[in-house]
């Protein structure tokens, strides 16, 4: 349709009832997204402040969302019922030798598939892709069994040695990234006379930084919730970690649930402050393995 | 650079994922389906049993049917749940509102929160007695439930729980909706096309890859549900094997019973099913799907 020859008035009358309904789907989206909101922060505030309740405000009926008290011994009383600060450095030591042989590893192996097209370069890179899709399960009592053979068992070997030899989720990612790096300045390097690995060390991976943190940020998460691992491997409560170690609070007969969240609330902080750090990669690394296959 | 060069690097570069392709996987693969064929404790030697582990899941083992059964409940409502539930909040995200970074954050945060930390918050919220969902039911003058106490509601529950971190698909979907072309709805448009009519012969489609990829990480995640039903029910699977999941169950054959011979076999079994699902899912909507236009 010719928008000139409509009259005036009725062009006039179109739009404002166009400009109208927008008003009203506008109010509509901000409406939602209060509702929405409200319900997923729920739960958080809901952590937060019982982490700070007297146990006997805990177990009334109907519970209230503020202390009557603020019961801030919850915390120091975590640190008396479980040996928490220990698990808290185990948590940190295991998830911080998991970035870095993730890094390392991932990076290196990145590279290789992203620009180098030996021979095999395609039958390597589909069973890369089809790793991702087998499930822990299958490989997880044969590993054991040899860790258990080589008496690794109850030890963090078997939690962080993995991660040197790289992880498919995290080389594809790594991989999408260095794709985008222009070969141009490869090049020109060689020119130059640099050697493959310099290429790699000097070029490519200083122009990485933003997907190596994500690998980074993601790999810590990863290495800081994982529960199963932790619970198939550790035996002595000294090695414990957080994920493991929480879970006694959750004793058999009586829960302390104060304390319980006062503990939660510690494990996550790490996490909220590890996102909040890195949100923009976050939400990029996350983005690009979702939509560019 | 010759080409017996270039392969030679490449291949040393990718020698740290060969070596763990070989030791790791492989190799523990092979391993696993022969353990699978055996009795065999952990300790001591495996008595080879030919496929007895094989027959006696499917013939002689309520539980395993139970497990999955369990399983194929949670995956069926809550994978599709969750892709909606994600792609809604995408959607409503995707409409020029302001503050688009601090309500994202709000939504994606709990996907972030250990599964550990988030089943025993949820666990708190879902106690009967005390219970903050059940005084929310009871102010509403709504019928009150056991949650995870009770057979009938504790996979509901799980779910119910599972979807508090539909913000992880939201990202992903929000990225999607970001890539689509504004022309395409501005051509619609033109054509006098509404805005349902473009949703689905838009939206949907210039999203399907995004969509795909939701499907096929989600299905494969929630067969080896773990974590949650662990907590919830102390390793048990409670009550009455309600939240006895899969792996839970092959997690308890493995290392509460020792029965790594007939864990291997459930393992196996479990692969199998993923892959016959995936292949599935690429046959019926592999071709279906748009990729956009990187040759990548």
């Amino acid at each position: 349709m010719d928008i000139s020859k409509v009259p005036e008035n009725t062009r006039k009358k179109k739009s404002r009832s166009i400009k109208q309904g927008r008003k009203w789907s506008k109010i509509i989206s901000y409406l939602l997204l209060i509702i929405l909101s409200v319900v997923f922060l729920f739960p958080f505030l809901w952590l937060v402040f019982t982490a700070v309740k007297p146990e006997r405000e805990v177990l009334t009926f109907p519970p209230r969302m503020f202390p009557s008290v603020w019961k801030w011994s919850n915390y120091p009383e975590v640190f008396k019922l479980i040996d928490f600060g220990q698990y808290y450095l185990n948590s940190i030591f295991v998830s911080l030798i998991g970035v870095f042989g993730t890094v390392l590893s991932s990076t290196l192996v990145a590279f290789g598939f992203a620009r180098l097209k030996g021979a095999g370069h395609g039958i390597w890179f589909a069973l890369l892709l089809a790793t991702m899709m087998l499930p822990s399960q299958v490989t997880m009592i044969p590993v054991y069994l040899i860790y258990s053979k080589l008496k690794l068992v109850n030890t963090f070997v078997p939690l962080t040695l993995g991660a040197f030899f790289g992880s498919a989720y995290y080389i594809f990612l790594q991989r999408q990234f260095f794709l985008t790096i222009p070969k141009s300045l490869e090049e020109s390097a060689r020119l130059d006379g640099a050697n493959t690995f310099q290429i790699f060390a000097k070029i490519m991976l200083p122009l990485s930084v933003p997907s190596v943190i994500t690998v980074a940020l993601l790999t810590f998460m990863g290495f800081w919730n994982d529960f199963m691992n932790p619970l198939i491997y550790l035996n002595d409560q000294s090695k414990y970690t957080l994920a493991l170690g929480i879970m006694q609070l959750q004793g058999s007969h009586v829960v302390a649930w104060g304390p319980l969240m006062a503990a939660s609330v510690m494990v996550i902080v790490p996490v909220i402050i590890t996102f909040f750090v890195g949100q923009k990669y976050f939400i990029q690394g996350i983005a690009t393995t979702g939509s560019k296959e | 650079m010759s080409r017996k060069r270039t392969t030679l690097l490449f291949y040393l570069f990718i020698s740290p994922w060969l070596l763990g392709f070989f030791i790791f996987t492989a190799g523990p693969m092979i391993y696993s389906l022969f353990i699978s064929l055996t009795d065999f404790s952990g300790i001591g030697s495996a008595k080879f049993v030919g496929l007895a582990n094989y027959a006696k899941m499917f013939t002689g083992d309520p539980l395993f049917w139970k497990s999955l059964w369990n399983t194929f409940v949670y995956t069926i409502f809550g994978v599709p749940l969750g892709l909606i539930a994600g792609y809604l909040l995408a959607l409503l995200l995707n409409t020029k509102v302001k503050g688009l970074g601090v309500w994202r954050t709000i939504f994606y945060l709990p996907s972030l929160v250990p599964a550990v930390a988030s089943s025993l918050l949820w666990l708190l919220i879902f106690q009967p007695d005390f219970g903050v969902a059940n005084a929310i039911l009871r102010w509403a003058n709504l019928p009150t439930s056991n949650w995870l106490l009770s057979e009938a509601m504790s996979k509901p529950t799980l779910i119910i729980m599972s979807l508090w971190g539909a913000g992880g698909g939201m990202i992903i979907y929000l990225a999607g909706l970001q890539d689509v072309p504004t022309s395409l709805y501005e051509a619609a448009e033109l054509d006098g096309a509404g805005p349902l009519r473009k949703f689905f012969t838009i939206t949907i489609p210039m999203t399907s890859n995004v969509i795909f990829f939701n499907l096929i990480m989600g299905l494969i995640g929630s067969f080896q549900v773990f974590t949650q039903a662990y907590v919830v029910s102390n390793g048990k699977g409670g009550p009455n094997n309600s939240t006895l999941f899969y792996v839970l169950y092959l997690y308890s054959n493995a290392f509460s019973y020792f029965k790594m011979g007939y864990a291997s076999a459930l393992a196996w079994i479990l692969f199998l099913i993923i892959l016959v699902v995936t292949v599935i899912q690429f046959k019926f909507f592999g071709n279906k799907v748009y990729y956009g236009d990187s040759t990548n």
